[in-house]
Protein backbone atom coordinates (compact mmCIF):
# COMPACT_ATOMS: atom_id res chain seq x y z
CA UNK A 1 0.00 0.00 0.00
CA UNK A 2 2.98 2.58 1.20
CA UNK A 3 4.44 1.67 -2.40
CA UNK A 4 1.29 2.61 -4.31
CA UNK A 5 2.46 6.04 -6.09
CA UNK A 6 -1.50 6.27 -7.18
CA UNK A 7 -4.45 5.09 -4.95
CA UNK A 8 -8.34 5.35 -6.28
CA UNK A 9 -10.29 3.80 -3.68
CA UNK A 10 -14.50 3.17 -4.32
CA UNK A 11 -14.18 6.90 -6.80
CA UNK A 12 -17.34 8.12 -8.44
CA UNK A 13 -17.59 11.49 -10.02
CA UNK A 14 -21.94 11.98 -10.84
CA UNK A 15 -22.61 15.73 -12.75
CA UNK A 16 -26.11 15.92 -11.91
CA UNK A 17 -27.67 12.44 -12.75
CA UNK A 18 -25.40 11.49 -15.25
CA UNK A 19 -22.50 9.04 -13.70
CA UNK A 20 -19.00 9.46 -15.48
CA UNK A 21 -17.32 7.27 -12.71
CA UNK A 22 -18.79 4.38 -10.75
CA UNK A 23 -17.13 3.14 -8.00
CA UNK A 24 -14.03 2.89 -9.71
CA UNK A 25 -10.78 1.12 -7.69
CA UNK A 26 -7.06 0.63 -8.67
CA UNK A 27 -3.56 1.06 -7.07
CA UNK A 28 -0.54 1.60 -9.28
CA UNK A 29 2.64 0.67 -7.87
CA UNK A 30 5.61 3.24 -8.28
CA UNK A 31 7.52 2.27 -11.85
CA UNK A 32 4.37 0.74 -13.31
CA UNK A 33 3.11 2.49 -16.61
CA UNK A 34 -0.55 1.69 -16.86
CA UNK A 35 -2.98 2.05 -20.05
CA UNK A 36 -5.82 3.34 -19.17
CA UNK A 37 -8.50 2.42 -21.72
CA UNK A 38 -12.25 3.09 -22.90
CA UNK A 39 -14.45 4.27 -25.66
CA UNK A 40 -15.76 8.04 -25.56
CA UNK A 41 -17.13 9.02 -22.35
CA UNK A 42 -16.32 5.94 -20.79
CA UNK A 43 -14.95 8.10 -18.02
CA UNK A 44 -11.23 7.69 -18.60
CA UNK A 45 -11.02 11.79 -19.07
CA UNK A 46 -12.90 12.24 -15.84
CA UNK A 47 -10.67 10.06 -14.18
CA UNK A 48 -7.50 11.64 -15.50
CA UNK A 49 -8.56 14.89 -14.66
CA UNK A 50 -9.56 13.47 -10.90
CA UNK A 51 -5.95 12.87 -10.40
CA UNK A 52 -4.74 15.75 -11.52
CA UNK A 53 -7.18 18.11 -9.51
CA UNK A 54 -9.14 19.04 -11.84
CA UNK A 55 -12.04 17.83 -10.83
CA UNK A 56 -13.20 16.90 -7.40
CA UNK A 57 -14.85 13.56 -6.80
CA UNK A 58 -18.51 13.05 -5.86
CA UNK A 59 -17.39 10.23 -3.39
CA UNK A 60 -14.33 7.95 -2.76
CA UNK A 61 -10.67 8.64 -2.39
CA UNK A 62 -7.47 9.59 -4.06
CA UNK A 63 -4.19 9.93 -2.92
CA UNK A 64 -0.81 10.43 -5.05
CA UNK A 65 2.36 9.74 -3.42
CA UNK A 66 0.51 9.07 -0.20
CA UNK A 67 -1.12 12.35 -0.52
CA UNK A 68 -4.46 14.05 -1.00
CA UNK A 69 -4.25 16.11 -4.09
CA UNK A 70 -6.79 18.75 -3.05
CA UNK A 71 -5.41 19.29 0.04
CA UNK A 72 -1.47 18.81 -0.58
CA UNK A 73 -1.97 20.16 -4.35
CA UNK A 74 1.65 21.64 -4.73
CA UNK A 75 3.47 19.23 -3.14
CA UNK A 76 1.53 16.71 -5.61
CA UNK A 77 2.21 18.81 -8.59
CA UNK A 78 5.49 19.02 -7.74
CA UNK A 79 6.29 15.62 -8.10
CA UNK A 80 4.04 14.58 -11.56
CA UNK A 81 3.61 16.18 -14.54
CA UNK A 82 1.14 16.15 -17.39
CA UNK A 83 1.26 16.18 -21.69
CA UNK A 84 -1.86 15.63 -24.05
CA UNK A 85 -2.26 16.00 -27.71
CA UNK A 86 -4.69 18.50 -26.88
CA UNK A 87 -2.74 21.37 -25.10
CA UNK A 88 -0.03 23.57 -26.42
CA UNK A 89 2.36 25.64 -25.11
CA UNK A 90 1.98 29.49 -25.94
CA UNK A 91 2.54 29.77 -29.77
CA UNK A 92 4.38 33.20 -29.90
CA UNK A 93 7.02 31.86 -27.84
CA UNK A 94 10.27 30.18 -28.45
CA UNK A 95 10.39 27.00 -27.63
CA UNK A 96 13.29 27.71 -25.26
CA UNK A 97 11.22 30.40 -23.58
CA UNK A 98 8.26 28.15 -22.68
CA UNK A 99 10.39 25.45 -21.29
CA UNK A 100 12.17 28.08 -19.28
CA UNK A 101 9.16 29.31 -17.45
CA UNK A 102 7.80 25.63 -17.01
CA UNK A 103 11.32 25.10 -15.47
CA UNK A 104 10.80 28.22 -13.18
CA UNK A 105 7.21 27.01 -12.05
CA UNK A 106 8.80 23.57 -11.24
CA UNK A 107 11.35 25.20 -9.25
CA UNK A 108 13.89 23.72 -11.56
CA UNK A 109 17.53 24.28 -10.55
CA UNK A 110 20.37 24.85 -13.59
CA UNK A 111 17.46 25.54 -15.97
CA UNK A 112 19.43 25.86 -18.96
CA UNK A 113 21.24 22.50 -18.80
CA UNK A 114 18.56 20.97 -18.00
CA UNK A 115 16.60 22.05 -21.37
CA UNK A 116 19.36 21.24 -23.53
CA UNK A 117 19.71 17.81 -21.74
CA UNK A 118 15.91 17.47 -22.43
CA UNK A 119 16.30 18.84 -25.91
CA UNK A 120 18.94 16.49 -27.18
CA UNK A 121 16.91 13.39 -25.83
CA UNK A 122 13.97 14.35 -28.09
CA UNK A 123 16.58 15.10 -30.63
CA UNK A 124 14.99 18.49 -31.11
CA UNK A 125 17.22 21.20 -30.06
CA UNK A 126 17.45 22.29 -33.11
CA UNK A 127 14.08 23.98 -32.38
CA UNK A 128 15.04 25.80 -29.69
CA UNK A 129 15.12 28.98 -30.90
CA UNK A 130 11.98 28.73 -33.02
CA UNK A 131 8.50 29.69 -32.52
CA UNK A 132 6.00 27.01 -30.64
CA UNK A 133 3.68 27.97 -33.14
CA UNK A 134 5.38 26.97 -35.79
CA UNK A 135 6.28 23.79 -35.24
CA UNK A 136 4.84 20.44 -36.82
CA UNK A 137 2.71 18.18 -34.66
CA UNK A 138 5.36 15.89 -34.50
CA UNK A 139 7.95 18.29 -33.13
CA UNK A 140 5.56 20.04 -30.47
CA UNK A 141 4.13 16.16 -29.20
CA UNK A 142 8.28 16.17 -28.73
CA UNK A 143 8.46 20.06 -27.05
CA UNK A 144 5.25 19.24 -25.00
CA UNK A 145 6.96 15.75 -23.83
CA UNK A 146 10.12 17.81 -23.05
CA UNK A 147 7.91 20.15 -20.91
CA UNK A 148 6.52 17.17 -18.78
CA UNK A 149 9.73 15.88 -17.96
CA UNK A 150 11.33 19.32 -16.75
CA UNK A 151 10.99 18.18 -13.50
CA UNK A 152 12.21 14.72 -13.17
CA UNK A 153 8.19 13.34 -11.99
CA UNK A 154 7.93 10.63 -10.45
CA UNK A 155 4.21 10.36 -11.65
CA UNK A 156 3.25 11.24 -15.58
CA UNK A 157 -0.15 11.70 -17.24
CA UNK A 158 0.02 11.23 -20.92
CA UNK A 159 -3.54 11.76 -22.53
CA UNK A 160 -3.19 10.49 -26.34
CA UNK A 161 0.65 11.64 -26.87
CA UNK A 162 0.96 10.03 -29.67
CA UNK A 163 -2.12 11.16 -31.75
CA UNK A 164 -1.80 12.93 -34.78
CA UNK A 165 2.01 11.74 -35.11
CA UNK A 166 3.14 9.79 -38.08
CA UNK A 167 3.67 6.24 -37.79
CA UNK A 168 7.56 6.81 -37.75
CA UNK A 169 7.57 10.14 -35.69
CA UNK A 170 5.04 7.75 -32.99
CA UNK A 171 7.25 5.05 -33.29
CA UNK A 172 10.09 7.36 -32.03
CA UNK A 173 8.44 8.68 -29.41
CA UNK A 174 6.94 5.40 -27.81
CA UNK A 175 10.74 4.38 -27.99
CA UNK A 176 11.92 7.93 -26.20
CA UNK A 177 9.58 7.59 -23.58
CA UNK A 178 10.18 3.74 -23.10
CA UNK A 179 13.66 4.71 -22.72
CA UNK A 180 12.99 7.09 -20.11
CA UNK A 181 10.56 5.59 -17.91
CA UNK A 182 12.96 2.78 -17.92
CA UNK A 183 16.22 4.96 -16.82
CA UNK A 184 14.35 7.12 -13.90
CA UNK A 185 11.63 3.72 -13.28
CA UNK A 186 8.72 6.42 -13.27
CA UNK A 187 5.16 5.63 -13.13
CA UNK A 188 3.40 6.82 -16.37
CA UNK A 189 -0.96 6.85 -16.67
CA UNK A 190 -1.63 6.40 -20.39
CA UNK A 191 -4.12 6.67 -22.36
CA UNK A 192 -4.44 6.42 -26.02
CA UNK A 193 -6.83 4.92 -28.84
CA UNK A 194 -3.44 3.97 -30.34
CA UNK A 195 -3.71 0.30 -29.81
CA UNK A 196 -0.37 -0.46 -30.68
CA UNK A 197 1.33 2.28 -28.40
CA UNK A 198 -0.92 0.77 -25.11
CA UNK A 199 0.55 -3.01 -26.41
CA UNK A 200 4.00 -1.67 -26.69
CA UNK A 201 4.23 0.60 -23.75
CA UNK A 202 1.87 -0.72 -21.01
CA UNK A 203 2.18 -3.40 -19.03
CA UNK A 204 -0.56 -2.93 -17.57
CA UNK A 205 -4.05 -1.78 -18.69
CA UNK A 206 -7.41 -1.22 -17.27
CA UNK A 207 -10.50 -0.72 -19.41
CA UNK A 208 -13.39 1.77 -18.66
CA UNK A 209 -16.89 1.25 -19.66
CA UNK A 210 -20.17 3.68 -18.39
CA UNK A 211 -17.42 4.46 -15.38
CA UNK A 212 -16.70 1.45 -14.22
CA UNK A 213 -13.71 -0.99 -14.87
CA UNK A 214 -14.32 -3.95 -16.88
CA UNK A 215 -10.88 -5.14 -16.82
CA UNK A 216 -7.90 -5.16 -15.26
CA UNK A 217 -4.65 -6.77 -16.14
CA UNK A 218 -1.78 -7.17 -18.28
CA UNK A 219 -2.04 -6.97 -21.98
CA UNK A 220 -1.57 -10.18 -23.11
CA UNK A 221 -3.81 -11.57 -20.40
CA UNK A 222 -6.74 -9.22 -21.19
CA UNK A 223 -6.40 -10.62 -24.54
CA UNK A 224 -6.46 -14.50 -23.25
CA UNK A 225 -9.34 -12.94 -21.05
CA UNK A 226 -11.50 -11.65 -23.92
CA UNK A 227 -10.33 -14.19 -26.78
CA UNK A 228 -9.35 -11.28 -29.51
CA UNK A 229 -6.28 -11.40 -30.97
CA UNK A 230 -5.41 -7.42 -30.19
CA UNK A 231 -6.58 -4.75 -27.64
CA UNK A 232 -7.84 -3.04 -30.52
CA UNK A 233 -10.47 -6.02 -31.03
CA UNK A 234 -10.67 -5.82 -27.45
CA UNK A 235 -11.33 -2.14 -27.56
CA UNK A 236 -14.14 -2.51 -30.49
CA UNK A 237 -15.82 -5.34 -28.46
CA UNK A 238 -16.20 -3.08 -25.13
CA UNK A 239 -17.51 -0.05 -27.22
CA UNK A 240 -19.92 -1.83 -29.25
CA UNK A 241 -20.98 -3.46 -25.84
CA UNK A 242 -20.76 -7.38 -26.63
CA UNK A 243 -19.07 -7.28 -23.50
CA UNK A 244 -21.52 -6.96 -20.51
CA UNK A 245 -20.64 -6.62 -16.81
CA UNK A 246 -22.22 -8.94 -14.22
CA UNK A 247 -22.57 -6.59 -11.46
CA UNK A 248 -20.95 -3.61 -9.92
CA UNK A 249 -20.15 -5.72 -7.30
CA UNK A 250 -17.67 -8.21 -9.24
CA UNK A 251 -15.31 -4.97 -10.81
CA UNK A 252 -13.09 -4.80 -7.62
CA UNK A 253 -12.18 -8.79 -9.01
CA UNK A 254 -11.14 -7.01 -12.66
CA UNK A 255 -10.72 -8.96 -15.93
CA UNK A 256 -11.32 -12.28 -14.21
CA UNK A 257 -15.20 -10.97 -14.33
CA UNK A 258 -15.77 -9.72 -17.42
CA UNK A 259 -18.51 -11.71 -19.43
CA UNK A 260 -18.89 -11.41 -23.06
CA UNK B 1 3.05 30.26 0.88
CA UNK B 2 3.69 32.70 -1.88
CA UNK B 3 7.17 31.52 -3.87
CA UNK B 4 8.50 34.27 -6.07
CA UNK B 5 10.68 32.55 -7.88
CA UNK B 6 7.12 31.12 -9.81
CA UNK B 7 5.45 34.63 -9.59
CA UNK B 8 7.98 35.76 -11.83
CA UNK B 9 8.17 32.98 -13.83
CA UNK B 10 3.98 33.99 -14.94
CA UNK B 11 4.88 37.16 -15.19
CA UNK B 12 7.76 36.25 -17.04
CA UNK B 13 5.50 34.83 -20.01
CA UNK B 14 3.28 37.27 -19.86
CA UNK B 15 5.92 39.67 -20.24
CA UNK B 16 6.83 37.35 -23.69
CA UNK B 17 3.67 37.27 -24.58
CA UNK B 18 3.25 41.07 -24.61
CA UNK B 19 6.94 41.52 -26.50
CA UNK B 20 5.97 38.80 -29.51
CA UNK B 21 2.94 40.24 -29.83
CA UNK B 22 2.80 43.72 -31.37
CA UNK B 23 -1.28 43.90 -31.27
CA UNK B 24 -1.10 42.80 -27.84
CA UNK B 25 1.56 46.16 -27.62
CA UNK B 26 -1.02 48.11 -29.78
CA UNK B 27 -4.24 47.01 -27.79
CA UNK B 28 -2.39 48.41 -24.88
CA UNK B 29 -1.45 51.84 -25.93
CA UNK B 30 -4.40 52.27 -28.76
CA UNK B 31 -7.61 52.48 -26.72
CA UNK B 32 -6.50 54.64 -24.36
CA UNK B 33 -4.61 56.44 -26.59
CA UNK B 34 -8.23 57.41 -28.59
CA UNK B 35 -10.13 58.01 -25.93
CA UNK B 36 -7.82 61.23 -25.01
CA UNK B 37 -7.96 62.32 -28.59
CA UNK B 38 -11.49 61.59 -29.18
CA UNK B 39 -13.11 62.99 -26.14
CA UNK B 40 -10.07 65.58 -25.13
CA UNK B 41 -10.99 67.26 -28.77
CA UNK B 42 -14.47 66.85 -28.63
CA UNK B 43 -14.34 69.21 -24.98
CA UNK B 44 -12.25 71.42 -26.51
CA UNK B 45 -14.57 71.82 -29.06
CA UNK B 46 -17.92 72.15 -27.00
CA UNK B 47 -16.12 74.67 -24.72
CA UNK B 48 -15.36 76.95 -28.10
CA UNK B 49 -18.99 76.62 -29.27
CA UNK B 50 -20.34 78.19 -25.81
CA UNK B 51 -18.47 81.16 -24.92
CA UNK B 52 -19.84 80.11 -21.35
CA UNK B 53 -18.12 76.55 -21.00
CA UNK B 54 -15.68 76.45 -18.55
CA UNK B 55 -11.98 75.67 -19.36
CA UNK B 56 -11.93 73.46 -16.62
CA UNK B 57 -13.96 71.16 -18.13
CA UNK B 58 -11.70 69.91 -20.18
CA UNK B 59 -9.20 69.51 -17.18
CA UNK B 60 -11.76 67.35 -15.50
CA UNK B 61 -12.40 65.32 -18.45
CA UNK B 62 -9.11 64.35 -19.73
CA UNK B 63 -7.83 63.48 -15.92
CA UNK B 64 -10.83 61.33 -16.11
CA UNK B 65 -9.92 60.02 -19.18
CA UNK B 66 -6.59 58.72 -17.72
CA UNK B 67 -7.99 57.54 -14.59
CA UNK B 68 -10.51 55.62 -15.65
CA UNK B 69 -7.62 53.82 -17.86
CA UNK B 70 -5.60 53.35 -14.94
CA UNK B 71 -8.89 51.27 -13.77
CA UNK B 72 -9.60 49.79 -16.78
CA UNK B 73 -5.84 48.63 -17.70
CA UNK B 74 -5.69 46.98 -14.12
CA UNK B 75 -9.05 45.35 -14.66
CA UNK B 76 -8.21 43.79 -18.06
CA UNK B 77 -4.63 42.61 -17.30
CA UNK B 78 -6.09 39.92 -14.54
CA UNK B 79 -8.12 38.67 -17.30
CA UNK B 80 -6.85 38.93 -20.61
CA UNK B 81 -3.71 37.20 -18.76
CA UNK B 82 -6.36 34.18 -17.69
CA UNK B 83 -7.86 34.50 -21.25
CA UNK B 84 -4.41 34.39 -22.85
CA UNK B 85 -3.82 30.53 -21.58
CA UNK B 86 -7.27 29.78 -22.71
CA UNK B 87 -6.95 30.97 -26.18
CA UNK B 88 -3.62 29.52 -26.70
CA UNK B 89 -5.01 26.01 -25.05
CA UNK B 90 -2.32 26.11 -22.30
CA UNK B 91 -4.45 26.61 -19.12
CA UNK B 92 -4.73 23.07 -18.54
CA UNK B 93 -0.43 23.28 -18.22
CA UNK B 94 -1.02 26.14 -15.88
CA UNK B 95 -3.71 24.45 -13.59
CA UNK B 96 -1.61 21.23 -13.42
CA UNK B 97 1.82 22.82 -12.22
CA UNK B 98 2.46 22.91 -8.63
CA UNK B 99 1.61 26.95 -8.58
CA UNK B 100 -0.99 28.12 -6.16
CA UNK B 101 -4.13 29.79 -7.22
CA UNK B 102 -2.79 33.34 -5.17
CA UNK B 103 0.77 32.94 -6.76
CA UNK B 104 -1.51 33.41 -10.49
CA UNK B 105 -3.44 35.95 -9.14
CA UNK B 106 -0.21 37.61 -8.14
CA UNK B 107 1.22 37.55 -11.32
CA UNK B 108 -1.85 39.54 -13.15
CA UNK B 109 -1.57 41.77 -10.65
CA UNK B 110 1.93 42.44 -11.66
CA UNK B 111 1.26 42.82 -15.30
CA UNK B 112 -1.88 45.08 -14.32
CA UNK B 113 0.80 47.45 -12.87
CA UNK B 114 3.56 47.17 -15.70
CA UNK B 115 0.31 48.18 -18.34
CA UNK B 116 -0.61 50.76 -15.82
CA UNK B 117 3.14 52.41 -15.71
CA UNK B 118 3.17 52.33 -19.69
CA UNK B 119 -0.40 53.51 -19.76
CA UNK B 120 -0.53 56.23 -17.25
CA UNK B 121 2.89 57.58 -18.78
CA UNK B 122 2.28 57.31 -22.14
CA UNK B 123 -1.28 59.15 -21.82
CA UNK B 124 0.04 61.90 -19.48
CA UNK B 125 2.78 62.45 -21.56
CA UNK B 126 0.24 63.44 -24.54
CA UNK B 127 -2.29 64.92 -22.75
CA UNK B 128 0.55 67.22 -21.50
CA UNK B 129 0.97 67.84 -25.28
CA UNK B 130 -2.12 68.17 -26.39
CA UNK B 131 -4.23 69.71 -23.75
CA UNK B 132 -1.60 71.42 -21.53
CA UNK B 133 -2.51 69.11 -19.14
CA UNK B 134 -0.31 68.28 -16.36
CA UNK B 135 -1.23 65.02 -14.32
CA UNK B 136 1.24 66.45 -12.17
CA UNK B 137 -0.40 68.82 -10.61
CA UNK B 138 -2.11 66.83 -8.18
CA UNK B 139 1.03 66.00 -6.71
CA UNK B 140 1.56 63.22 -4.45
CA UNK B 141 -2.23 63.26 -3.86
CA UNK B 142 -1.97 60.86 -7.16
CA UNK B 143 -0.57 58.31 -5.78
CA UNK B 144 -3.36 57.12 -3.36
CA UNK B 145 -6.07 57.98 -6.10
CA UNK B 146 -3.96 55.35 -8.95
CA UNK B 147 -3.43 53.09 -5.99
CA UNK B 148 -6.82 52.97 -4.95
CA UNK B 149 -8.04 52.40 -9.00
CA UNK B 150 -5.59 49.91 -9.47
CA UNK B 151 -6.83 47.54 -6.63
CA UNK B 152 -10.44 48.40 -7.63
CA UNK B 153 -9.46 47.15 -11.10
CA UNK B 154 -7.97 44.14 -9.38
CA UNK B 155 -10.79 43.26 -7.41
CA UNK B 156 -13.02 43.89 -10.94
CA UNK B 157 -10.67 41.61 -12.73
CA UNK B 158 -10.71 38.79 -10.07
CA UNK B 159 -15.08 39.25 -10.70
CA UNK B 160 -14.72 38.79 -14.30
CA UNK B 161 -12.20 35.94 -14.23
CA UNK B 162 -13.90 33.78 -11.47
CA UNK B 163 -16.93 34.05 -14.13
CA UNK B 164 -15.02 33.08 -16.73
CA UNK B 165 -13.80 29.89 -14.97
CA UNK B 166 -17.06 29.01 -13.70
CA UNK B 167 -19.13 29.85 -16.47
CA UNK B 168 -16.91 29.50 -19.36
CA UNK B 169 -16.57 31.25 -22.53
CA UNK B 170 -19.71 32.32 -22.31
CA UNK B 171 -18.61 35.04 -19.79
CA UNK B 172 -15.42 36.16 -21.64
CA UNK B 173 -17.92 39.20 -23.26
CA UNK B 174 -17.94 40.46 -19.20
CA UNK B 175 -13.88 41.17 -19.34
CA UNK B 176 -14.20 44.35 -21.57
CA UNK B 177 -18.02 44.89 -19.85
CA UNK B 178 -17.22 44.94 -16.70
CA UNK B 179 -15.62 48.32 -16.51
CA UNK B 180 -17.91 50.27 -18.40
CA UNK B 181 -20.73 48.68 -16.51
CA UNK B 182 -19.30 50.58 -12.93
CA UNK B 183 -18.50 53.47 -15.22
CA UNK B 184 -21.48 55.08 -15.06
CA UNK B 185 -21.89 54.85 -11.03
CA UNK B 186 -18.44 55.92 -11.02
CA UNK B 187 -18.39 59.65 -11.00
CA UNK B 188 -15.74 59.26 -13.66
CA UNK B 189 -16.90 62.25 -15.89
CA UNK B 190 -19.72 63.98 -13.96
CA UNK B 191 -20.49 64.29 -9.80
CA UNK B 192 -22.20 62.15 -8.10
CA UNK B 193 -25.03 65.36 -7.44
CA UNK B 194 -25.50 65.08 -11.15
CA UNK B 195 -27.26 61.43 -10.54
CA UNK B 196 -30.86 61.13 -9.75
CA UNK B 197 -31.00 60.61 -5.92
CA UNK B 198 -31.95 57.66 -5.82
CA UNK B 199 -28.91 56.36 -8.36
CA UNK B 200 -26.57 58.41 -5.85
CA UNK B 201 -26.52 55.69 -2.67
CA UNK B 202 -25.58 52.91 -5.61
CA UNK B 203 -22.46 55.48 -6.48
CA UNK B 204 -21.43 55.66 -3.50
CA UNK B 205 -20.82 52.26 -2.88
CA UNK B 206 -18.28 52.59 -5.94
CA UNK B 207 -14.22 53.02 -4.87
CA UNK B 208 -13.69 55.12 -7.82
CA UNK B 209 -16.60 57.27 -7.41
CA UNK B 210 -14.67 58.78 -4.55
CA UNK B 211 -11.59 58.76 -6.41
CA UNK B 212 -13.09 60.90 -9.49
CA UNK B 213 -14.74 63.00 -7.17
CA UNK B 214 -11.30 63.99 -5.08
CA UNK B 215 -9.42 64.43 -8.40
CA UNK B 216 -12.07 67.11 -9.41
CA UNK B 217 -11.51 68.85 -5.57
CA UNK B 218 -7.83 68.15 -6.43
CA UNK B 219 -7.91 69.87 -9.55
CA UNK B 220 -10.09 72.91 -8.30
CA UNK B 221 -7.60 73.21 -5.79
CA UNK B 222 -8.97 71.88 -2.94
CA UNK B 223 -6.22 69.32 -1.56
CA UNK B 224 -8.59 68.03 1.30
CA UNK B 225 -9.82 64.70 0.05
CA UNK B 226 -9.17 62.83 2.85
CA UNK B 227 -12.56 61.48 3.50
CA UNK B 228 -12.26 60.65 0.19
CA UNK B 229 -9.27 58.46 0.04
CA UNK B 230 -10.97 56.99 3.04
CA UNK B 231 -14.12 55.87 2.22
CA UNK B 232 -12.57 54.81 -1.25
CA UNK B 233 -9.93 52.68 0.55
CA UNK B 234 -11.69 51.35 3.14
CA UNK B 235 -14.19 50.22 -0.05
CA UNK B 236 -11.59 48.95 -1.79
CA UNK B 237 -10.10 46.47 1.06
CA UNK B 238 -13.74 44.95 1.68
CA UNK B 239 -14.31 44.36 -1.89
CA UNK B 240 -10.57 43.24 -2.50
CA UNK B 241 -11.68 40.31 0.64
CA UNK B 242 -15.18 39.68 -0.79
CA UNK B 243 -13.94 39.29 -4.45
CA UNK B 244 -10.58 37.11 -3.43
CA UNK B 245 -13.00 35.09 -1.48
CA UNK B 246 -15.66 34.52 -4.53
CA UNK B 247 -13.07 33.88 -6.45
CA UNK B 248 -11.81 30.73 -4.80
CA UNK B 249 -15.43 29.49 -4.33
CA UNK B 250 -15.92 30.00 -8.26
CA UNK B 251 -13.21 27.85 -8.52
CA UNK B 252 -14.01 25.34 -6.06
CA UNK B 253 -17.20 25.28 -7.82
CA UNK B 254 -15.69 24.81 -11.57
CA UNK B 255 -14.17 21.78 -10.32
CA UNK B 256 -17.06 20.16 -8.22
CA UNK B 257 -19.08 21.32 -11.51
CA UNK B 258 -16.43 19.73 -13.71
CA UNK B 259 -16.20 23.07 -16.41
CA UNK B 260 -13.03 24.07 -15.32
CA UNK B 261 -11.83 20.83 -16.39
CA UNK B 262 -13.94 21.50 -19.80
CA UNK B 263 -12.53 24.77 -19.93
CA UNK B 264 -8.86 24.17 -19.81
CA UNK B 265 -9.02 20.80 -22.10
Amino acid sequence: MSQSVVSVSNLRKSFGAAVAVDDVSFEIPKGQVLGLLGPNGAGKSTTIQILLGLITPTSGKVQLFGLDPWHDRVSVLQRANFSSAYVSLPHNLKVAENLEIFARLYGVKERKQKIESLLTLFEIEHLAKKMTGGLSSGESTRVNLCKAMLNDPDLLLLDEPTASLDPDIADKVRRLLLTYQKERGITIVYTSHNMKDVHELCERVIFLSEGKIIADGSPDVILDQFDEASLEEVFIAIARDKVKMRSSGEQEGGADDVAL
Amino acid sequence: MLRFDRIMGLFQRYVFIYMRGSFRILDVAFWPVMDLLVWGFVSVYFIGLNGSGKPGAVTFLIGAIILFNILYRSQQAVTISLLEDLWSRNLLNIFVAPITVAEFICATYMVGLAQVIFVGLSTSILAAFLYHFNVLSMGFLLVPLFLNLIVMGWSLGMLSSALILRYGHQAEALCWALPYLVQPFSAVFYPISVLPSWLQPVAKLSPASYVFEGMRSILQGNSHVENDLLWATGLNIAYWIFFSVFYTRMLQAARQGGSLARLVS
